[in-house]
């Protein structure tokens, strides 16, 4: 394992650039999983990680080339909900620019139109994906599997009392054949949208859904040095750790 | 008055005993059929009850409250490790009280979950509470860290004379500005110290940008931890600065320790006792781990500690206190209710510092999802097998002659422990 970490500046095949989405405020249920798995598969991969991050306040750094952001209790997005809001043009040109992105729960909802709570008032989400999230005093939680056209089986863990319905412009990430996903009632978990992939699922869900995390740095390989050459990994953990955690109970 | 309830309620709870039962039952039964017990019976007690809650390190604590007002002269009733539940209360209580319900003791100290905590608050109003510290532990049972808080606040609430807080972890320190009346006593770390306790908003981030705000002004301490070293500690009270030998190890144990002397202290001040400091202080030197918190067993004539490990915060705590080098390691994880079942704890953990020596069996159920985690932190990994009594018996083989550390969830610790018992001593939990 060791001899893939250490890429040489000179051997690199190139840099790319990763950026955090609010670690400081949105950084519970081990959002740092997904960072970290960006940071070690790129060096695998052959290509130099640069980690950013962005908190609120801070200058939105240029040339990004994958953006993650993750989940966070509502005090958290309560902090970074107007920080958000003004960035919300920069994201969707992004976003809608082809970027490769992977936001999680709260960001997921917030990436979202609006998010409705319980008692009916309104919190302006900044409209990159086309869905939209009612609070419920239904807790969604357990293990969950999806099915996916493109990534095989996604496995992680959800634990969300916000519920998500999708718009026609989006597509759903897969369809859960264990736990809830996106709401109680569709069957539907996640989205699809360009290359940006939402969910609710934590796990982290990076780590053990190594596919996704090829997708993002092969799209952005892809989309920056025009080809992508991937590296050959060392996956014997990742493949056990689906097989068991496939037939944890709910 | 007699109620039949207690003799009945005795009597299930030695006939559950007899077949190896669980420790809740009796307390079920007596629950139902004689609702006003167990507040009857705590109500009879001259200096009342303290409640010990919050998310790391109540047993532990709980466990040096007790050794220290014991000290004092005081005869002290306390549910045992397992039972921290209203439930478990009242099977404690049968266990203690003569047949007419009698309770033979000066005051309870009681160990409580948070949720369960705020249900027995609403019905017997402790006198004291002290309140350890609000960690990632578990959040698929109550949803959030900051649920968790509010759970904490209800318990401080409801208490009627003094609420002991911890200084430094902010979302314990707030609760004191929710308070109405009730006195508030602080226990405390010296700053030199304060970055052995990175607490969860400092997860992954700066120093300094931390979510939460703390108090506008640091309080007093009652007592503050001013230092720590191989097996003593130094803490400051009173004015003076005094060092004591401690059997217990771990950091985060020591400081509970300073949480354990602020309540016994006040509890004393309070009238129950003369607090004697020089007996106060030798009890707390004499205090031995809970079962499970960084207890040490013997194996083959070697040492075998046990390190629980059930959050973020305690697994860092952990990695830090006890340092790998000189031993062999096994790391076992569960995800059972008890455990907490989502795995994203694991990636909020850095395994930087067992690099050196790596780590030579991993197991239970999501022994994989452990060893995913330590190949991305470039740890080298020994033997994998998810069936913990065949994993246990290699990695003793494996590491025969060495000192050894099992970092465990709590459901893998009483499997550990169950095979353990079977080739060492090993204290019986009931």
């Amino acid at each position: 394992m060791t001899d893939q970490s250490a890429v040489r500046e000179s051997t690199s095949k190139g840099t790319l650039r990763v950026l955090q989405l609010y670690p400081r405020d949105m950084n519970i249920y081990g959002d740092w999983g997904n960072a970290l798995v960006m940071q070690r598969r790129i060096s695998w991969h052959g290509y130099t990680p640069e980690l950013l991050e962005y908190n609120v306040g801070d200058p939105f750094p240029a040339d990004v080339d994958i953006i993650v952001g993750g989940g966070g209790q509502d005090s958290g997005q309560l902090v970074i909900q107007a920080d958000l809001l003004e960035r919300a043009q920069e994201l969707k040109t992004l976003a809608d620019g082809g970027t490769p992105m992977l936001v999680i729960c709260g960001l997921y909802q917030l990436f979202g139109h609006r998010f409705v709570t319980r008692t009916g008032s309104e919190i302006k989400g900044i409209g990159v994906l086309d869905v939209e999230t009612h609070g419920t005093d239904e807790r969604l939680i357990g293990n969950v599997v999806v099915a996916t056209d493109e990534f095989g089986d996604v496995l992680g863990y959800e634990n969300h009392s916000g519920q998500t319905t999708l718009g026609s412009g989006v597509a759903p990430l897969g369809t859960t054949t264990k736990g809830m996903g996106n709401n109680s009632t569709d069957g539907h978990e996640g989205v699809r949208y360009r290359n940006v992939v939402a969910s609710y699922l934590h796990g982290s869900l990076l780590p053990k859904n190594p596919a996704v995390a090829d997708f993002l740095i092969k799209t952005a390989a892809t989309r920056k040095f025009g080809s992508y050459s991937p590296g050959s990994l060392d996956d014997r953990y990742v493949a056990k750790a689906r097989e068991l955690a496939a037939r944890r109970p709910r | 008055m007699f109620y039949f309830s207690v003799p009945l309620g005795k009597l299930v709870r030695k006939v559950s005993r007899l077949r190896g039962g669980g420790s809740a039952l009796p307390g079920l039964v007596v629950e139902k059929i004689d609702p006003g017990f167990m507040q009857r019976t705590l109500s009879t007690l001259p200096h009342g009850v303290a409640v010990v809650s919050g998310t790391n390190g109540k047993t532990t604590t709980t466990k040096m409250v007790v050794e220290l007002l014991e000290s004092q002269g005081l005869k002290v009733f306390t549910n045992r490790t397992g039972s921290n539940f209203t439930r478990g209360v009242a099977a404690a209580l049968l266990g203690d009280v003569d047949w007419r319900g009698r309770l033979d003791a000066d005051i309870a100290i009681l160990e409580l979950d948070e949720a369960h905590a705020v249900h027995f608050v609403n019905r017997v109003p402790p006198r004291y509470c002290l309140l350890l510290n609000v960690l990632r532990d578990q959040l698929d049972r109550f949803g959030e860290i900051d649920k968790t808080a509010d759970l904490l606040a209800l318990i401080a609430a409801k208490t009627t004379d003094t609420v002991v807080l911890n200084r430094e972890d902010p979302r314990v320190a707030r609760i004191a500005e929710q308070l109405t009346g009730q006195d508030v006593a602080w226990f405390g770390l010296d700053d030199s110290l304060l970055s052995t306790f990175p607490n969860d908003d400092d997860l992954r981030t700066a120093p300094g940008g931390a979510v939460p705000a703390g108090l506008p002004s640091t309080p007093d301490a009652d007592v503050v931890l001013r230092g720590v070293g191989a097996d003593s500690a130094t803490f400051e009270y009173d004015g003076a600065t005094v060092t004591t030998q401690m059997k217990l190890r771990g950091v985060y144990n020591i400081f509970n320790a300073a949480a354990a002397l602020t309540l016994a202290r006040r509890i004393c001040v309070a009238g129950a006792a003369k607090a004697n400091q020089d007996t106060l202080l030798t009890a707390l030197s004499q205090v031995e781990p809970a079962f499970g918190r960084g207890e040490s067993l013997t194996v083959e004539g070697q040492p075998l500690d046990l390190v629980l490990v059930k959050n973020p915060s305690g697994f860092r705590l952990g990695l830090k206190s006890f340092p790998a080098g000189g031993y062999a390691t096994m790391v076992a994880i569960n995800d059972n209710y008890a455990d907490g079942r989502d795995m994203s704890w694991l990636w909020d953990v850095e395994f930087d510092s067992l690099r050196d020596g790596g780590v030579d069996q991993l197991t239970g159920a999501r022994a994989y999802d452990m060893a995913l985690r330590l190949q991305y932190d470039d740890v080298r990994i020994g033997a994998v097998d998810p069936e913990i009594a065949p994993a246990l018996a290699s990695f003793i083989r494996s590491a025969q002659g060495k000192p050894k550390r099992i970092f465990c969830t709590y459901t893998a610790m009483l499997a550990i422990r169950r095979e353990l018992s079977k080739i060492t001593t090993v204290e019986v939990v009931s």
